[in-house]
């Protein structure tokens, strides 16, 4: 699927609910199902700075595509986290490095993080779009 | 005496919704709420009075000097000092903090120390640590124990001829500890050292007596007492602040300027250069007769009886630890519940509109101690009730449920 299918996905799926208790419910659900970074790559590195919780992403290149993985000691964060690598492993890079992320504002997630909360998601994005560009220019080269 | 039932009338916010649940507010460590008399205040300045203090010859100018001398008056009473020289207005704390950090520059030097408390705020030990390094003094903390109170008997041997200058919260922030600043400002005295007390989280709970206290310098946010963001109140003592050299340069914190030279004027106002915060300062002046009519004894009486209880009822909640349990301590509780990661219960609990902060409390140092992320905290003002606190324990119990 592309990443624009797969954000149309995540949007029909928050449209389903009617609250936001529902909403995070949900996302602890996801939380509790994501693709776990290996305690060898739970290193300072891999850290996202400026979220409150501690949130770890690693990513590997295979056959072209970008495959992620990640942890947080917050359950919250890691459902957020969960819907990022289900929007974008097994992507190509160029097109993570391309794509919009809308499904965060269409969601409403957005607004229901303080800005310190939404300057950790956006370090999650960044980070994410830091790999892309290097495995891009790796698969270049 | 107020009926503290009343007195939420007297605070427009308590009726706000968020996310469709009435308000709980018990983030007051942060800030506190405003009530109808400040709000007017400000309003009523910029209506009626505004213009520059100690410049004009016209009317508005005097009225406005006026009453912002006077508040200095009503805070010098409040507090005890000796003159309103010794008052002095900035923004806040944090600004009174490193106003008084930087009068420290030119005096210390290599060799000496200066002591902190591991119970302090981010703001009481930055701009010391950036004295420190500009400085060559060293700093040597005192440690707490398991109960979140300072360790006297190591602060006496921390302390030594070396000692120039000891800063010490009079309440902790993260854990509500109140400390015996009494005994740490007499025995750092011995030694000839100044003492600073970050007062923010005392001001608004109890009566401080700086003559009593014999501190030094003295130093609170008015937006932690019901008053506007942006003021904060500095105390010293007349002697040692004239001898401390300007802060920042401008307009009124001056004798005579020529381009050779420039005399500084006398206290107050050689540390209040530019314009201030008029409105503000005034209307802190407003928070603090509020409060005072209410009654320092009365709210203290209050929010003993809701720290007692809603420490009673959080304890009845499986897995709760809380961090902090100084007999002595404020309407302060920082808590965790199993290994639940605070910011997921500060999260869930915002959706059902009770306001708690989580995270660090910008007192990294006591999270380390503890070994934990984090705490939430919730914190008390007088205006929050009983109820309230039973709704609190409710959302605890479902975002429990959510997240276990």
């Amino acid at each position: 699927m592309e990443i624009i299918e797969i954000q149309n996905e995540i949007v029909d799926e928050f449209n389903m609910f009617d609250s936001w208790m529902e909403k995070y419910e949900y996302l602890i659900d996801l939380g509790k199902n994501i693709p776990k970074i290996s305690n060898e790559n739970k290193t300072d590195d891999n850290i996202i700075k400026g979220c409150q919780s501690k949130v770890w992403l690693h990513a590997t290149e295979d056959n072209g595509k970008v495959n992620f993985f990640a942890d947080s000691d917050a359950i919250i964060t890691k459902g957020i986290i969960s819907l990022l690598i289900r929007t974008f492993s097994g992507q190509k890079p160029q097109d993570i490095i391309e794509s919009n992320l809308d499904f965060i504002d269409k969601i409403g997630l957005r607004q229901h993080l303080s800005p310190n909360r939404a300057n950790g998601l956006n370090n999650m994005i960044k980070k994410i779009k830091f790999y892309a560009i290097g495995f891009n220019k790796k698969i270049n080269e | 005496m107020k009926d503290f039932e009343l007195i939420r009338k007297d605070f427009p916010i308590l009726e706000a919704k968020v996310n469709g649940h009435h308000l709980i507010y018990l983030d007051n460590a942060a800030t506190s709420q405003t009530p109808n008399c400040v709000i007017d205040s400000i309003s009523d300045y910029y209506k009626n009075l505004n213009s520059n203090i100690h410049r004009g010859v016209h009317f508005l100018s005097q009225k406005a000097t006026e009453k912002y001398e006077n508040t200095r008056k009503k805070f010098k009473d409040h507090l005890n000092a000796n003159s309103t020289k010794e008052i002095i207005f900035t923004s806040g704390t944090t600004h009174s903090i490193n106003l008084i950090a930087n009068g420290f520059i030119n005096s210390l030097k290599p060799g000496d120390e200066i002591i902190v408390s591991q119970l302090e705020h981010h703001s009481n030990i930055v701009p010391w640590q950036m004295l420190s390094e500009k400085t060559g003094a060293k700093m040597k903390v005192i440690p707490m124990n398991n109960l979140g109170e300072l360790d006297i008997k190591i602060y006496e041997k921390l302390l030594s001829n070396k000692t120039k200058v000891v800063f010490v919260n009079h309440v902790s922030n993260a854990l509500g500890t109140v400390n015996p600043i009494k005994k740490i400002i007499e025995k750092a005295h011995r030694y000839d050292a100044k003492v600073l007390i970050d007062g923010a989280q005392a001001v608004p709970h109890f009566h401080v007596d700086v003559t009593e206290l014999d501190v030094d310098f003295y130093v609170c946010s008015a937006h932690k007492f019901c008053g506007p963001t942006g003021v904060g109140i500095l105390y010293g003592k007349q002697r040692i602040l004239e001898e401390l050299p300007p802060y920042q340069g401008g307009g009124e914190m001056i004798d005579e300027v020529t381009f050779e030279k420039t005399t500084y004027a006398d206290l107050p106002n050689k540390f209040e250069p530019g314009t201030p915060n008029i409105a503000g300062v005034i209307a802190s002046g407003v928070a603090l007769d509020y409060i005072n009519d209410i009654g320092l004894d009365n709210i203290k009486k209050y929010e003993d009886k809701l720290l007692a209880y809603a420490t009673k009822k959080l304890k009845e909640i499986n897995g709760v630890k809380i961090y902090g349990e100084s007999e002595n301590k404020t309407s302060v509780i920082s808590f965790n519940i199993g290994d639940i990661h605070p910011y997921d219960i500060g999260s869930v609990i915002d959706n059902m509109g009770v306001a708690v902060r989580t995270g660090h409390h910008c007192a990294q140092p006591i999270m380390d101690y503890f070994k934990i992320p984090g705490t939430i905290r919730i914190s008390f003002c007088f205006y929050n009730n009983f109820e309230e606190i039973d709704i609190l324990i409710d959302s605890l119990k479902k975002a429990v449920r959510m997240l276990s």
